[in-house]
């Protein structure tokens, strides 16, 4: 849920970005991070485990400017893709104002992008969210591997309704910016239109 | 479609800063903070010194979810408040709604004391953000805001 200060002049949004195990989403985070001027961000605080993958969820603040002398912040959130971790998932979800999902490109991976789109889909609605009301992004990570499915296969898949598509390598920040700006930009329009 | 935007205007903001300074002193806490339920600072009064204040938020946010959780997997409705007692400082957290009181507390406090006059403070607290939550919805109903002023221009100068 969008949060608006009058008296410190700032919105804040809350973005999360959402996928199966290991399709990348941590990675987008750590790179918007290291490539960010440390005056427009916070820390990145990644709640995981021994080998980390993520437990709870990793956070990070990040101001993208000032809109009409309003300070915009965007708070990025991602879950933990584990299929066992749902509980902590339907958590992160609250009061989100724009998902990103990273597909996982990889042939080996697209029963496990389908079931974690079904997932987002299914947590989104048991909290009175429709995925097709709300800013949304989709992202195929991982297009450098040798193995992927085509882009049309894939947006064929996990299309869902002519949303923002974008081809990534999170790894070497290849379309994760791009991803982003896209939802941000859907966030601060929703605002607009009340 | 998101929730609606929540708003507070500079008058309700300053009327929390002023109830977040008495209760800092009532229950001589080293800092006290007022958080969103999904982990957006909303205000605080007291040392901070060089703590990252956003990231407490988010991880106090996360704490009171993952606990009114486990509540409910137990029977339990919620906790309405946690207690993290530490070898020195020490933290009470307060559901108050949609929002969560955060008392940062020392030797110089004891939970007992903190508990009390968190209470006390609820109320209002939980007043004074009825109305904020009432105004945010009157707020959008009439429509010549400043949002809907929001340009193309406005949110592309924003990515540049
Ligand atoms: N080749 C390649 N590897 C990637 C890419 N993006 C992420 N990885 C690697 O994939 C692994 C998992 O990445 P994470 O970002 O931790 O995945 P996650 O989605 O956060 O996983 P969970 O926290 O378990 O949900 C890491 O070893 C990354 O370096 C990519 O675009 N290409
Ligand atoms: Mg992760």
């Amino acid at each position: 849920m969008t949060f608006i200060n009058y008296a410190s002049r700032e919105i804040n949004c809350k973005i999360v970005y959402y996928g199966p195990g290991l399709c990348g989403k941590t990675t987008n985070l750590q790179y918007i991070y290291d490539s960010t001027a440390p005056q427009a961000k916070g820390k990145l605080i990644s709640l995981a485990t021994e080998t980390d993958r993520t437990l709870f969820f990793d956070f990070m603040p990040l101001e993208l400017g000032t809109v009409r002398g309003f300070k915009t912040r965007f708070h990025l959130y991602t879950v933990p893709g584990q299929v066992y971790y749902d509980a902590s998932r339907k958590l992160i979800l609250k009061g989100v104002d724009g998902v990103v999902f990273v597909a996982d490109s990889q042939d080996e991976r697209m029963d496990a992008n389908i079931e974690s789109l079904y997932n987002l889909e299914e947590n989104l609605s048991s909290q009175g969210y429709d995925l097709k009301q709300l800013p949304y992004v989709l992202q195929l990570n991982k297009r450098d591997l040798p193995n992927v499915t085509p882009l049309e296969e894939l947006t064929e898949e996990l299309g869902r309704k002519g949303e923002p598509i974008f081809e990534a390598v999170a790894t070497n920040g290849t379309g994760v910016f791009d991803t982003l700006k896209a939802v941000a930009k859907q966030v601060l329009t929703e605002l607009r239109k009340g | 479609m998101a929730e609606t935007p929540f708003i507070i205007q500079e008058h309700q903001f300053q009327r929390i800063k002023n109830i977040l300074a008495r209760l800092c002193v009532e229950c001589a806490a080293r800092v006290v903070f007022l958080v969103d339920r999904d982990g957006q600072p909303i205000a605080f009064h007291g040392d901070i010194g060089d703590m990252d204040t956003t990231s407490f938020s988010s991880l106090a946010a996360g704490n009171v979810a993952a606990t009114s959780s486990m509540a409910k997997l137990i029977g339990e409705d919620a906790f309405p408040g946690v207690v993290h007692e530490g070898e020195r400082e020490s933290i009470y957290i307060s559901v108050i709604g949609r929002s969560l009181l955060v008392i940062v507390f020392d030797e110089r406090s004891t939970v007992g004391l903190v508990k009390i006059r968190a209470k006390r403070t609820s109320f209002e607290i939980a007043a004074l953000l009825d109305e904020a939550t009432h105004d945010s919805d009157q707020y959008r109903i009439n429509k010549n805001t400043f949002f809907s002023e929001i340009t193309d221009e406005d949110i592309d100068s924003l990515f540049s």
